[in-house]
């Protein structure tokens, strides 16, 4: 009786134990990760992206009409030169809005990198040297710039009028008369166009740079609809935010992502410039990106400068909509500085485990190669790198790239 | 009365083998990362303190109170001398940068607005990331020139 007892009990005691000892195994197991860490995740998960500010210099940026005018322009190959360029033509609504060459062919072959459009409308500068200060502004470059859709604003002012007049009007007010103004002008353009445009007066110059700038206007509008989607990390950032249990089935990371995450977030520095939700500080860094072969010296950020700054559609410029206190950035811009030299806009690295090639002209066919090049952290062929060598182990590198695929599914 | 010493020496023994579990899983623990300039003496984040060669008494805030991230913000620039007095007039000059990080500032902010009583606007005050930032201050004022380091830690 006694010894019945006393066994049964020894039984449930050891079936205690037996217990504990895997909840501490089972911890040991676990992703166990610092406070500081768990904090740095929750800023990386897409639900810590702001809800888009409001751009008061386009009055047109959230009005629905507008956008669903931007996505005509977007996708239409008649706003080009030659009518077979298109803003789609690069920026592929299938392939993240990119086109995986390692740089752009438009109506020629232009010498950077086609850039991703999701979230872009949380940026201050466009561009891989931020040489346009607004996403409206951005939109006007392409369509004059003969290497891409090689048109001129006097052409797109009267193909707009022809094709879109009514839908134009309903949303901006009356077209101007542009029965005098050439069919081809621009102070942007070949000689022609450059002696057409400097015939015209003052007003009809005016009248076109105002459907022009709308142009850009409806296409921004269009293009902050532009969102990026959840992925598997944002799924294990959110489990691991609750706190309740450890994220479970498809919302968790293998040990090797996980060790990923960590160097991304720790030893490896990565955060330091992929921060916040979107993984880019929005800022301009030298990180010793080799140049191209036979392509003319690129130096960045640096020559980007006098660009926004003489650029009649940027913040300070006549087509503002709202006051000039929009105009921050611009402002307080750096203007000089060696740190500016070969710098570029750091890219948002969610989904770039899937649109290869990587950097500014396409210089790395793989992550592999990008991994490999933050590791070893050569020095710039023009002023300084900002990366430090990593020395990372083959599994490191391995595991850093094993991560950044968790922003790409 | 046996089998109850039993019980007890068994919990402490399961005790201890947990305590020594813990033990080696912490000590074996990656040490978490620290944000750089982590060591620094809570006295060099300070908001107020002395220019370098004591001429003025220097504070430096955000204007709305706290440092977002990544938003162009306004800071106040509030100069005194010793005695208390405000300075007026004074040119400010600003740099600064992430000195871990090889990188300047990723503004270029300046004084904006005189606000009085010693009180200075500085617009265009931007902090990218997490970790120390340091602003220099160059002040040019009727008692004289000096200069102070304000770090911000993020
Ligand atoms: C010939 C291909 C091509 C065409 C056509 C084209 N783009 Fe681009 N886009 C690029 C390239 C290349 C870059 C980067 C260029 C650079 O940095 O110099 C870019 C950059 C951008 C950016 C900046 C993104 C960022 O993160 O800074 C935006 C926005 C953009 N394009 C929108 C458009 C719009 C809108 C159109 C149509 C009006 C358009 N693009 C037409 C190739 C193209
Ligand atoms: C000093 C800031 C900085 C740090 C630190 C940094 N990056 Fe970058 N990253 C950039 C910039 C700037 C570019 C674009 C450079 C260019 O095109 O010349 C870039 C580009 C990339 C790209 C290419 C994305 C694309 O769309 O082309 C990947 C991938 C990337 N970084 C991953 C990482 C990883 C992984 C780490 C950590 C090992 C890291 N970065 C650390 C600033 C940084």
């Amino acid at each position: 009786m006694c010894c019945s007892e006393r066994c049964s009990k020894m039984n449930r005691f050891s079936r205690l134990f037996a217990l504990l000892a895997m909840a501490v195994l089972a911890g040991c197991g676990k992703p166990e990760f610092s406070d500081a860490e768990k904090k740095t995740i929750a800023s990386l998960a897409l639900s810590a992206l702001p809800p888009l500010k409001a751009d008061t210099t386009n009055r047109f940026a959230d009005v629905p009409a507008a956008a669903a005018l931007g996505a005509t322009l977007f996708f239409d190959a008649g706003m080009s030169g030659d009518g077979k360029v298109s803003c789609s033509t690069c920026h592929k609504i299938d392939r993240q809005f990119q086109d995986d060459l390692p740089r752009a062919v438009g109506v020629g072959r232009t010498n950077r990198r086609t850039m991703p459009l999701a979230g872009v409308a949380h940026d201050a500068w466009f561009f891989w040297d931020g040489r346009r200060d607004s996403l409206w502004a951005q939109a006007l470059a392409p369509l004059e710039n003969p290497l891409e859709q090689a048109g001129n604003r006097a052409a797109y002012a009267h193909y707009i009028k022809a094709r879109f007049g009514e839908r134009y009007e309903r949303i901006f007010g009356p077209l101007p008369d542009l029965s005098n103004v050439p069919a081809n002008a621009s102070p942007l353009g070949g000689d022609a166009e450059k002696a057409a445009w400097n015939a015209m007066s003052g007003a009809q110059a005016e009248d076109v740079n105002r459907v022009f700038a709308n142009i850009g206007k409806a296409i921004a509008a269009f293009e902050r609809s532009i969102a990026p989607p959840q992925t598997r990390f944002d799924r294990f950032a959110a489990a691991l935010d609750t706190g309740i249990q450890a994220p479970q089935g498809d919302d968790a990371l293998s040990p090797e992502e996980i060790l990923g995450l960590k160097l991304f977030i720790g030893k490896a520095n990565c955060v330091t410039c992929h921060n916040g939700p979107r993984f880019t500080d929005g800022g301009f860094h030298n990180t010793g990106v080799p140049s191209v072969a036979n392509l003319p010296p690129d130096r960045g950020r640096i020559d980007a400068v006098r660009q926004v700054e003489a650029d009649p559609f940027n913040c300070f410029g006549a087509f503002r909509d709202g006051d000039a206190g929009a105009c921050g950035e611009l402002r307080f811009m750096v203007k000089a500085g060696p740190e500016l030299v070969r710098a570029y806009k750091t890219p948002s690295l969610r989904g770039a485990a899937t649109r290869a090639p990587y950097m500014h002209a396409g210089q790395f066919s793989s992550l592999e190669e990008v991994v490999a090049h933050y590791s070893k952290a050569p020095a710039s062929v023009e002023g300084l790198s900002e990366i430090q060598p990593l020395q990372l182990s083959d599994r490191e590198r391995a595991a850093l790239v094993t991560f950044l695929k968790t922003l790409a599914e | 009365m046996a089998s109850l010493w039993r019980y007890v020496l068994a919990g402490v023994g399961l005790a201890a083998l947990l305590a020594g579990v813990l033990a080696a899983v912490y000590v074996t623990a990656p040490q978490a990362p620290r944000p750089a300039g982590y060591e620094m003496a809570g006295s060099e984040i300070a908001r107020s303190k002395e220019t370098a060669n004591g001429l003025f008494v220097a504070s430096f805030e955000p204007e709305r109170g706290v440092i977002r991230q990544g938003e162009l913000q306004s800071w106040l620039l509030t100069l005194k001398t010793n005695a208390g007095t405000p300075v007026e007039g004074a040119a400010i000059s600003i740099s600064g940068g992430m000195p871990q990080h090889r990188h300047g500032l990723p503004t270029s902010p300046h004084a904006t607005d005189y606000l009085g009583d010693g009180r200075y606007r500085i617009g265009g005050v931007k902090f990218t990331m997490s970790g120390l930032w340091q602003l220099h201050f160059a002040i040019s004022a009727a008692a004289g020139s000096d200069t102070v380091v304000f770090n911000v830690l993020l």
